[in-house]
């Protein structure tokens, strides 16, 4: 566990322990990672550390409202069919029809790559957003995941040799059906503490400066207490890190913060929630805090 | 005892504990767990509590339970393992409401007609669908929420993302190639597809601060055939001074149950009227999560806001933003003489797609009737008023001059 945890350090992936655990009983026990927290508490950036770390291939499925099977799982290439056809036509020959749905006409989407793998080593499968899908397409997976199994009408059932370790995300944007979660390890991310999103500042923003990287992490930090639309996550902090690095900074100050703070909010009300008096309370207590 | 008993036995002793919370634990959950612990081992606090996480819970409203569980356990590890019981998660709900049965409102959902009511006859019952909620007995309610539950609620289709074979406009390979074979390979037919219809979401608001106590026995029997007459069921919510979901609570077969449900949830009936923070509630914390695909919001409320206007326009003009189309449903609106003049209803007015009656039955089936035009069409006009009493017509025009 140790041992994951700092091969994922290596990645500039700050894994806590309790995430750490789950990852080493996820591929201990070969079962499916469920992880749920709010948007940019890095539960992608997880699957990608983990794939490096382990030197295995990543196969990401981004998940979006109507992904069916044939961007999932696989789809036949009609090009190269029709123009097979024609090729036996010019030949005076007719096509087959097992000829024409056989492998080598097959588009392989990642579900079927991931399933239907010969890596030395199984890959990672990210499937990104689960919520963001529908209905139709988490029964399949639970499908797909119960069993590692798929099954193409044309060719037959494709079992995963060595199951791949599936990581699945999901922003909770609504709840995702309790039988697919019961088939998971189960993983809720918070936002870091304060000393953990310092650290991972300065790990994957080398240079930044130590008191501003403080300042930023505080002002992040105090910024979450707040009651906001959209509550910036560790990827917006890092932004805000590099541009403040760009413009270089070295120390916030009000009229900084008012300019940059595009980076950290994307919400208008947000923005216009914080300018003037509530930006500079909020700068105040860093200063005393730092 | 063996080192596989022990950790069989803190195995088994934790999913009581958890059961006991009124966790559900299914027993492949707690074999997986026993597989965990056999990886992590039981001597590190940190690890034995993720594992223990992850493998025994999935949801993250659940966090909170398993944390007391997990306590519970952990002490109850050095004193030698004496099982202890937790009171059942019900049971602490209500203590820490306080008495919460005194806030329940006498006449609730009933499932079953009560007895010794017959049959109406056909006047009775037209002269019934008409009188104002407000206004009926004990016995005429009875009455009502027997036709009540024979209002067929259906929600409008409108084209979804996932595609069927049909007469659509973009072009099936798969059914094109296969039958182009029987021509030798000529595409001499193209097959082509359709968008699948689908319903559209519903989310409903429902006040039930003190004005609207009139209406509240007919509401939640209103909510409770909307929860379980959909299809697709909807989002529901209630408020007075804060909001609460009862999706899941309503959610029963049994309307009794479901009622004690919702009155667990909702700690506080019959307060006051703050609609603004209400929906800020909701436009903060839920809408990120039940708006999406085209979802039609409803808000039932006489509109008597004692909150702050300045904050109600804004948060209602953010919901209009977020939705597809925004319902205000008010139960005032059915007397001839009413004039929104109150503060609340004048500032939202502008922002709201359709106004509409729901005092007595007869209006609410209309209602039935106009949801599935209503959630069918293209998308409304925004800011105007698209469903409406007729001499409403220029209710709008009078607010802008």
């Amino acid at each position: 566990m140790d041992g994951l945890q700092s091969a994922l350090r290596e990645q500039s992936y700050l894994a806590d322990r309790g995430l750490a655990t789950v990852l080493f009983l996820a591929l201990r026990l070969s079962r499916p990672l469920f992880l749920e927290g709010e948007a940019g508490v890095g539960k992608t950036e997880v699957a990608k550390a983990l794939s490096a770390a382990l030197g295995r291939r990543l196969l990401r499925l981004q998940c979006y409202e109507g992904l069916d099977i044939h961007q999932a799982v696989y789809e036949w290439n009609y090009t190269r069919q029709m123009l097979h056809i024609r090729l036996l036509e010019a030949r005076g020959e007719r096509a087959q029809e097992q000829d024409l749905f056989g492998p080598a006409y097959l588009l392989r989407r990642p579900l079927l790559e991931a399933i239907d793998n010969s890596d030395p080593l199984p890959p990672v499968l990210l499937i990104d957003e689960i919520d963001r899908s529908d209905e139709e397409f988490e029964a399949y997976l639970l499908e797909v995941l119960s069993d590692f199994q798929i099954s193409i009408p044309e060719i037959g059932t494709i079992r995963a040799l060595h199951p791949p370790v599936v990581v699945i995300t999901s922003n909770r944007t609504r709840e995702v059906h309790d039988a697919l979660k019961r088939r998971c390890l189960y993983h809720w991310i918070e936002y870091p503490t304060l000393e953990r999103e310092y650290e991972i500042l300065t790990l994957r923003v080398p240079g930044l400066p130590d008191r501003l990287a403080r300042q930023v992490t505080a002002f992040v930090q105090g910024l979450r207490q707040m009651e906001l639309y959209k509550i910036p996550g560790i990827a917006e902090t890092l932004d805000w890190a590099e541009a403040l690095m760009a413009l270089d900074r070295e120390e916030l100050e009000p009229e900084l913060v008012e300019d940059t703070l595009g980076a950290l909010l994307k919400v208008q009300e947000d923005l216009a929630a914080l300018r003037g008096d509530r930006l500079r309370q909020l700068l105040a207590q860093v200063e005393i805090g730092g | 005892m063996t080192a596989d008993g022990r950790l069989l036995r803190n195995v088994l002793h934790f999913v009581r504990l958890l059961r006991d919370l009124g966790l559900q634990v299914d027993p492949h959950r707690a074999r997986l767990f026993a597989q965990a612990l056999a990886q992590v081992g039981v001597a590190e606090r940190s690890d034995f509590y993720f594992a223990a996480r992850s493998c025994l819970i999935y949801r993250q409203q659940d966090l909170a339970d398993f944390d007391r569980a997990f306590e519970a356990f952990w002490r109850s590890r050095f004193r030698g393992g004496i099982p202890l019981t937790l009171p059942a998660r019900h049971r602490l709900r209500a203590a820490e409401s306080g008495s919460a049965e005194n806030k329940v409102p006498s006449a609730g959902i009933e499932s079953e007609p009560a007895q010794g009511v017959g049959p109406l006859a056909y006047s009775a019952a037209e002269a019934l669908r008409r009188k104002d909620f407000s206004e009926l007995t004990a016995e005429e309610l009875d009455q009502v929420k027997r036709l009540m539950r024979k209002t067929a609620w259906r929600l409008g289709l409108h084209p979804g993302r996932r595609q069927r074979a049909g007469k659509g406009r973009l072009p099936d390979y798969r059914r094109t190639l296969r039958s182009s074979l029987r021509y030798g390979g000529e595409p001499l037919v193209w097959a082509l597809r359709q968008p699948r219809p689908k319903y559209r979401p519903l989310v409903v608001l429902a006040d039930v601060s003190g004005s609207m106590e009139p209406y509240s026995r007919m509401l939640l029997q209103f909510l409770y055939g909307l929860a379980n007459g959909l299809d697709q069921p909807p989002e529901i919510f209630v408020f007075s001074t804060r909001l609460s979901r009862i999706t899941r609570a309503l959610q029963s077969q049994d309307a009794e149950q479901a009622l004690r449900g919702v009155f667990q949830e909702v700690l506080d009936w019959s307060g006051g009227t703050r609609i603004g923070e209400a929906l800020r509630q909701f436009n903060l914390h839920w809408a990120r999560r039940v708006l999406f695909r085209g979802t039609v919001v409803a808000i039932i409320s006489d509109g008597l806001d004692r909150g702050q206007t300045e904050l109600l326009r804004s948060e209602v003009a953010r919901l209009q933003r977020s939705c597809w189309r925004l319902m205000w449903l008010n139960p005032l609106l059915g007397s001839l003489d009413y004039e929104p003049l109150a503060q609340g209803m004048r500032t939202v007015l502008p922002f709201v797609d359709d106004f509409l009656p729901v005092n007595n039955l007869a209006r609410l089936e209309e209602l039935a009737l106009q949801l599935r035009g209503a959630t069918a069409g293209p998308r409304p006009r925004r800011g105007g008023l698209g469903l409406h009493p007729g001499r409403l017509v220029d209710l709008r025009a009078g607010e802008s001059a």
